[in-house]
């Protein structure tokens, strides 16, 4: 009944949507599928496909390192999450109040999101080395007592991992807010004016509630950069001094191609999968319920 | 995401005001200092810079440390400078966007136009691709660059790229073509236009400003990578990101921090570049990563 | 068999049934007009003649061909859209050629084509401008002209006029309807608006809920609707539909309880059929058939005149509107626009019972008098 050329032209969008669908279904879900599959494998150098059930589950719970990285992970996401939200609002807010040179001064804080992670490191972590850098500055400039050594420090240098992504990211969730500042109905703020809302009152009850949406894309952003962060550890302390500023996923990139541990690796690429795929699934859910 | 030029109705006293800008200022300076001192120490003599100020502009200006990472510092046990590297980049970028961009395209097209049965999952499937933590497909796409012999390639690279591409791409075409009226794709087709004759004569002519932010996002991206780079490349193939953290982080010699700033900037060049040119686009397409279109 | 034969047709997005067994014969030259509330399945169907919506069970032909497995540009349709659904990286000409040109005419013709059209719709200075540089009512007219060209056997407008201010549609409007005389081509027009459903339409198909109400000539179904829903929907302000009971002692009549609760007899010029002494009914009035005793139609035979009181005055510019309570509900009257009535005031009302008709309260559906 149906011409050819008809139903040549119903299955045409399929067709040529298969070849992504399947690369998809390969590289993402089939690896996927892969390493979990190794995950409970004796791999080491190489994959092996000699079934040990949970064991390179448990051998990584029993490994100091792991637990390094994990407790600097919850470190580095809590204040990276916080500080960039806390920066961001208050840099958005500010630049809402018809501030002159806006449009210098945005762009300047959005910047360092065009930048390699590997450059951001290569500059913090000389702006950071005590022995030419800021501590070395403030001292020519005649502040003796000056010292900021936490690049060197095994307890303190995650925190300028931190520092280093906060100037990364923080003038991206700036540019979040201030979108959705802009979004807010004018008539909405003068009707609280007219109410006789302190600015305080103003943005504690009226704007800040408006952002939720704001909020929820900035948490879901910033929490997924912050379980995939390698490149950063990388330029910026390679992972020392020591292992003391391990994370994840430089714990499971040497595990897996340096220590000939690929079964451990795996297990370490599975959990933070799963951490991720918590924090996103329920919000890509709803995103696509909405859209239908 | 329109950048509406209203501002807000809030009023704000002098003090207040005052405030405000010094904030902003400080800010400012926090942001531009590190490629301040960068930018003004890989003009300086490496002599000034590990008995001087870093605060301080050179004294004695010199573009040596640029023309040595650009051309003869040592990179792994080479002394190729960054140059050959920062063509293996474009080489790896340009396909990758390219390629990319016309995915992305074609999937938006067809989950808004042409919508079927499921095509919500599919989507769902590319969109959740976007965010996986790369490690989980490190192990077996190693296996796999091997057995397709494109392993510690430029092409292997290529391909990488485009598969994790397809996800941001799809979602930028699939969020900016749903705002596109389907009525002009009904209309098209009672004109008897095809598939692709209303793909290449209707859709494709009004693309160009989200065409613009998926090329600036993949190349910000792909220009930008490390981990897929470090992991897949071999010395003839290597990315300008690893290329750099191998200059930086070599340990023999003597650190010529002035060579590591010129090597910096020239791998963040590119992409600041782009930032600079089409910045409005590049804010758009980070955004557009919060998924709402 | 018509030029147009929808048989039987269904529509169903899933498990949900949105169009139900809907048959509708159009010949040639007619201009049907389907009319109902949104969301009754009126662009479902539209959609369906054009080939953008697959059809789940029934047919459609045109001009005697079968057409349910046939591409939309295969059917010899032309289609103008509400949005107009102008290409906008497109001229005008382009946009009205392009369906020619994906049809593989060539140029020469093409242009002819475009110049006749062009000039049929007066359109001809616009020709090399985007359709962002055109006003409403100049996309209207490009839109039109876009299907004109193809020189289609059927049209299908769906809601075109829609998007237009309220007199530039009225002017497109009588527009459509000139052109319609002149190329006497076959047209379905979708809309929800009654008023045009009334003045363009040869035939109208009201629909609601999926289903075909009622498919008749305009006059049909404004003063014969078949059921509660078509007669309130066609017609504004809507026709009154007054609770009532059946008086079946002496001469056939309707019982109405007037503004102060007294009950009114109102003398039928019939029996509804199978009706009892005493049942409930519902008593449809237009605005026109309940006026004051100077307005009423002097070629009517049965008029009814009582008093009543005036609840609220509405003048309107040609008409003024007067409410009044019968039946425990506001009815309207509508009556000339020099009326000098206040509110408070009583006054003679007369019924023009030549056009009462009469509907089951519990089916909605006619009872008609025999
Ligand atoms: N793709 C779809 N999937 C499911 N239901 C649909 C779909 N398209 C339309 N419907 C449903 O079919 C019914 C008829 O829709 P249709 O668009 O034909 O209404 P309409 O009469 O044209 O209304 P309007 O005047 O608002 O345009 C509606 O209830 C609508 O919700
Ligand atoms: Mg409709």
């Amino acid at each position: 009944m149906t011409d050819l050329r008809t139903r040549f032209q119903d299955w045409l969008p399929r067709l040529v949507l298969s070849p992504s669908l399947a690369a998809v279904l390969v590289f993402v879900y089939g690896f996927i599928a892969f390493t979990l599959y190794l995950s409970f494998t004796d791999s080491r150098m190489l994959p092996s496909y000699d079934w040990v059930g949970l064991e390179n589950y448990s051998k990584l719970w029993g490994l100091r390192h792991w637990h390094t990285a994990i407790a600097n992970l919850g470190i580095f996401a809590l204040l990276y999450i916080t500080i960039c939200t806390a920066i961001g609002l208050t840099l958005a807010i500010f630049l809402d109040q018809k501030i002159r040179g806006e449009g210098l001064l945005r762009p300047i804080y959005l910047y360092p999101m065009a930048l390699s992670f590997i450059v951001t490191g290569t500059a913090w972590k000389w702006f950071l080395d005590p022995g030419i850098g800021l501590e070395h500055t403030m001292h020519l400039w005649g502040w003796e007592s000056f010292e900021f050594g936490w690049i060197k420090d095994r307890d303190m240098a995650i925190y300028t991992v931190v520092i280093a992504a906060v100037w990364q990211s923080s003038g991206f969730v700036m540019a979040m807010f201030l979108a959705g500042l802009r979004g807010i109905d004018n008539e909405i703020l003068k009707a609280a004016q007219i109410d006789g809302a302190s600015n305080w009152n103003l943005y504690r009850r009226i704007v800040i509630p408006l952002l939720r949406p704001a909020f929820l894309s900035a948490f879901v952003i910033l929490s997924h950069l912050a379980v995939k962060s390698y490149d950063l550890v990388i330029a910026l302390t390679g992972g020392g001094p020591g292992r003391a500023t391990e994370l994840p996923a430089t714990f499971m990139y040497s595990y897996t191609f340096t220590r000939n541990s690929m079964g451990i690796g795996a297990a370490s690429a599975v959990i933070m999968l799963m951490t991720i795929a918590a924090i996103m699934t329920p919000y890509l859910y709803a995103e696509l319920k909405d859209k239908g | 995401m329109s950048h509406a030029t209203q501002d807000t109705a809030v009023r704000t006293g002098r003090i207040a005001r005052t405030f405000i800008y010094l904030v902003l200022l400080l800010f400012a300076l926090f942001y531009l200092l590190p490629f301040f001192v960068m930018l003004a120490n890989s003009l300086k003599p490496l002599s000034e810079i590990t008995g001087g100020n870093m605060m301080a502009l050179p004294q004695d200006w010199t573009i040596a440390p640029w023309l040595s990472a650009w051309s003869t510092a040592q990179i792994g046990v080479e002394p190729t400078g960054l140059r050959p590297y920062f063509l293996n980049s474009i080489l790896m970028v340009v396909p990758a966007v390219a390629i990319s961009t016309v995915i992305g395209a074609l999937n938006g097209y067809i989950l808004t136009k042409w919508r079927f049965r499921g095509d919500t999952v599919i989507f769902g499937l590319m969109l959740f691709s976007c965010f996986i933590p790369f490690q989980i497909v490190l192990i077996p796409m190693a296996r796999m660059l091997g057995l397709m012999g494109l392993a510690g390639s430029t092409p292997g690279l290529v391909l990488v790229h485009v598969v994790y591409g397809i996800g941001f791409g799809t979602l930028y075409f699939r969020n900016y073509y749903a705002a596109f009226p389907t009525e002009l794709v009904r209309a098209a087709q009672i004109d008897g236009a095809g598939f692709f004759q209303i793909f290449w004569r209707i859709m494709l002519p009004v693309s160009g400003p989200i065409a613009v932010v998926n090329i600036i996002w993949q190349f910000t991206n792909i220009w930008n990578d490390f981990l897929f780079g470090a992991s897949f490349a071999d010395l003839d193939s290597m990315p300008m990101t690893v290329a750099l953290n191998n200059l930086v982080n070599s340990s023999t010699g003597v650190k010529e921090y002035n060579v590591h700033f010129a090597g910096a900037i020239l791998a963040a060049l590119p992409t600041l570049l782009v930032y600079i040119v089409a910045g409005r686009y590049f804010v758009r397409g980070l955004m557009a990563g919060s998924v709402k279109g | 068999m018509g030029f147009l034969d929808i048989r039987n047709v269904t529509k169903s997005y899933g498990a949900v049934e949105v169009l139900h067994q809907v048959d509708i014969s159009v010949q040639e030259g007619e201009f049907l007009v389907l009319v109902g509330p949104s969301g009754c399945g009126k662009s479902t169907l539209l959609n369906m003649i054009a080939g953008l919506e697959g059809i789940t069970s029934g047919e459609i032909a045109i001009n005697g061909r079968v057409v349910n497995a046939v591409h939309p540009s295969k059917r010899n349709i032309a289609m103008v859209f509400q949005s107009y659904a102008l290409y906008p990286n497109m001229s005008v000409a382009q946009n009205m050629t392009f369906g020619l040109e994906m049809h593989g005419v060539p140029k020469p013709e093409r242009d002819k084509a475009l110049k006749d059209v062009a000039a049929l719709l007066q359109i001809e200075p616009l020709l090399d401008r985007k359709p962002g540089q055109l006003s409403g009512g100049q996309r209207q007219r490009v839109a039109m002209g876009r299907a004109l060209v193809r020189d289609p056997d059927v049209f299908l407008f769906d809601e075109p006029l829609s998007n237009l201010d309220a007199k530039l549609r009225v002017d497109m409007r009588t527009e459509i309807k000139k052109l319609h005389e002149k190329l006497k081509t076959t047209v379905v027009y979708v809309t929800h608006d009654q008023i045009e459903a009334l003045t363009l339409s040869t035939r109208i198909a009201v629909m609601n809920g999926g289903y075909v109400q009622q498919l008749g000539t305009p006059q049909e179904v404004y003063d014969d609707p078949a059921n509660v829903f078509v007669a309130s929907f066609m017609g504004s302000p809507s026709m009154n539909l007054i609770p009532a009971r059946l008086r079946l002692n002496g001469q056939a009549a309707v019982e109405i309880a007037d503004g102060a609760g007294q009950p009114v007899a109102l003398p039928l010029t019939g029996t509804p059929g199978g009706a009892q002494d005493g049942d409930a009914l519902l008593f449809g009035l237009r605005p026109e058939a309940l006026t004051d005793t100077e307005g009423a139609d002097r070629h009517a035979r049965n008029i009814v005149t009582f008093r009543n009181p005036v609840d609220v005055v509405e003048p309107a510019g040609s008409d003024t509107f007067v409410t009044t309570t019968l039946g425990g509900k506001d009815a309207i009257s509508r009556m000339r626009a020099d009326t000098r009535l206040t509110p408070g005031q009583t006054c003679d009302f007369a019924v023009n019972m030549d056009k009462a008709v009469l509907f089951d309260p519990r089916t909605e559906q006619r009872l008609r008098l025999t």
